[in-house]
């Protein structure tokens, strides 16, 4: 659950303040599937950016699953990052000299967890690589090298995936493929996906639109396809709970 | 996050740029190796310079004229002042008085051409009497040693030390031959033929010089033939008087009580002349020798702050080239100290790598130049465990120190900003 309060991020341009983000107040319930789209400038990577405790709002409250992120320090942002969200960026952001695997361990060796090389293998298996475990980037073509990122930002079980256009790098045939890897998290995993994207496309694909210019939200609402989306996991939801109801 | 894992980061991290960390290694290995290297030839110089006050025999006093600033008022003018003679020699060989005292050598000294046959060369010429090869533990190899007939009938004999035998006569028996000695000066020499009658055995250089280049002869000959070396009152001055003690521990009473007679012999208040055991030369001469090691350590030293500073360099390079990887790990959750962790661990892991193989260059070298001749001299070097412990934790010191700043700016980078950064 993430809540945001009256944010607002100013940066100084000599003695102007110049609002990145203005009043922004939104409520995301977990399990969303969230666009955020804009022109560029509009503040939505500054919004990324707080939602995903890489920056701090100037001012406003900001409260992720009931916890008060604007009062945090570095080092409990630093946590947060590492157990709550997963990034997924535009242009990737691997490690160049890891392998796969040694990728998606990387959150869990900031953990400190104890059985990285299982759960990083689990979760390369899941975005469909369990055949390029010990590749490196790049020996990857784009799209293996996203799923990549997207295991590597999974295997932490975050209740939160950031993604930053990301299939602004794909092919459209690939970025297919990854869309229906984030629905799938979506749906089975229940993880709140929030694409920041100016693709109407992409941003169809969501069940919730909200728009930003000027560093405000203009709009906010379902997506028609949301309807349908809804309606299917309904059904299928039923489907698998039938049985048992 | 567990420590350890910054290990293979690190490693990882030198390991892809191969050629940039084995130049900033070979800063360390440089400096490290110079240290070691350096304080070993020091510390080897002091080791054979302490082993050959020791190889001059045991438990020997060694008296000599008072230093001329020792005392300016009965030596104004300056100048070597011979206030030692051969009689105050006699006067401490007295076991009633001093029954410590196992044998008493006095000795002159000077430099002279000797001549025989076609071959001639400068050589050191000492008087002594027959106790000196007693005091000394220096004994003849063939022929005999200079006896009390000699030293009475202020013969015309020599004994040579190997080397001089040598160059002089080659294979041939030098005993029953003669050598010409001259001295002399304003065209006014004087020349005498000594006959050899003994050669001494091979000692080996000492602290006093190189005993097996010496030709020793009667201490009276010395005294009565070449006069420019008597005093004017007529008395027969000696260079030096070596006293052999019979104990160690009675060396702090000898000094004391042989002062005392030589100051009453010399109708002295204040000491015309110095008395030092072989220890206060071991200790003088270290002094000086430890000096030098520092120095020479201290030299090499700069070369090892020259490679910290290389590892500073190539570290903030580094921290600037992988500014996004710092923005990517940050926002996949590293903290401030892991970031930190990481550079650090690999500027140390550089710093001890380059370390050890400094130490392994460093006592190579030194293995490599013991016993070699340089400018005529056999160079000694000696690796002592403090020299290798310093050189290796100077080297883990300049990591942390050089290090820290460039780690300390990679972990206060804005995720953000590190992450657009291309």
């Amino acid at each position: 659950m993430i809540k945001l309060v009256g944010i607002n991020k100013v940066y100084k341009a000599g003695d102007v303040p110049i609002y990145a983000l203005r009043d922004v107040s939104l409520e995301l319930p977990d399990g969303e599937f969230i666009a955020i789209i804009g022109p560029s400038g509009s503040g939505k990577s500054t919004l990324m950016n707080i939602i995903g405790c890489l920056d701090v709002p100037t001012s406003g409250k900001y409260s992720l699953d009931g916890v008060a992120v604007d009062t945090l320090g570095d080092n409990a942002l630093a946590t947060i990052r590492n157990r709550r969200i997963g990034f997924v960026f535009q242009s990737f952001n691997l490690l160049p000299r890891l392998t796969a695997i040694e990728q998606v361990e990387v959150p869990l060796t900031y953990r400190g967890a104890s059985n990285r090389r299982k759960l990083a293998r689990q979760a390369l298996i899941d975005v469909g690589l369990g055949d390029r475990l010990h590749h490196r980037p790049t020996q990857l073509s784009g799209g293996q090298q996203q799923r990549v990122a997207i295991a590597r930002a999974i295997v932490s079980r975050p209740s939160i995936i950031l993604a930053d256009e990301p299939t602004g790098a794909l092919d459209s045939s690939t970025s297919t493929e990854i869309m229906r890897i984030f629905e799938a998290l979506n749906h089975e995993m229940g993880m709140t996906i929030i694409f920041v994207t100016h693709e109407r496309e992409v941003a169809g694909c969501t069940r919730r639109i909200i728009q930003l210019r000027d560093g405000q939200v203009v709009s906010d609402a379902a997506t028609p396809a949301a309807a349908e989306l809804s309606a299917s996991v309904y059904l299928q939801e039923s489907l698998v709970e039938e049985p048992s109801a | 996050m567990n420590p350890f894992d910054t290990i293979p980061i690190a490693l990882r991290a030198l390991a892809a740029n191969k050629l940039r960390s084995s130049l900033t290694m070979l800063g360390i290995i440089i400096g490290v190796g110079a240290v070691i290297a350096l304080m070993a030839a020091g510390q080897g110089a002091q080791k054979g310079i302490t082993d050959r006050i020791r190889g001059l025999g045991s438990n020997l006093l060694f008296i000599r004229p008072g230093q001329p600033e020792d005392n300016k008022e009965n030596n104004p003018v300056g100048g070597q002042v011979f206030t030692l003679v051969s009689t105050d020699a006699d006067a401490i060989n007295n076991p009633d008085r001093f029954p410590y005292v196992d044998s008493v050598a006095a000795q002159v000294f000077f430099e002279a051409p000797i001549t025989s046959g076609g071959q001639s060369m400068q050589v050191n010429f000492t008087g002594v009497t027959p106790d000196y090869q007693f005091t000394r533990d220096h004994y003849v190899a063939s022929g005999r040693f200079i006896t009390d007939d000699d030293v009475t009938r202020k013969g015309l004999v020599a004994v040579l030390g190997p080397n001089v035998a040598e160059n002089l006569f080659g294979d041939v028996d030098p005993i029953g031959r003669t050598a010409r000695l001259t001295v002399g000066a304003f065209r006014i020499y004087f020349s005498f033929n000594f006959l050899i009658v003994g050669v001494m055995e091979r000692r080996g250089a000492t602290a006093t010089g190189d005993e097996d280049d010496l030709v020793i002869i009667p201490l009276p000959t010395m005294q009565a033939r070449i006069p420019y070396i008597r005093n004017p009152k007529g008395l027969s001055n000696v260079h030096q008087i070596t006293v052999k003690i019979s104990s160690s521990d009675k060396f702090g009473q000898a000094k004391e009580e042989i002062a005392a007679l030589l100051r009453d012999r010399h109708g002295v208040t204040k000491d015309d002349f110095t008395i030092r055991s072989q220890e206060d030369l071991v200790a003088t001469v270290s002094e000086v020798s430890q000096t030098l090691t520092i120095l020479l350590g201290s030299i090499a030293g700069i070369s090892l702050v020259v490679g910290g500073i290389g590892i500073m360099n190539i570290m903030l390079v580094s921290v600037t080239e992988r500014t996004r990887e710092i923005g990517i790990r940050k926002a996949l959750g590293a903290k401030r100290r892991d970031i930190l962790a990481q550079f650090m661990v690999e500027a140390i892991t550089v710093t001890m790598l380059g370390g050890l193989t400094g130490i392994l260059v460093g006592v190579m070298a030194a293995r490599l130049a013991d016993g070699q001749h340089v400018f005529g001299r056999d160079l000694q070097t000696a690796v002592t465990p403090l020299s290798i412990m310093i050189a290796f934790s100077v080297s883990a010191v300049i990591g942390l120190f050089f290090g820290i700043y460039p780690a300390y700016n990679a972990s206060r980078l804005n995720p953000i900003e590190a992450l657009r950064h291309e």
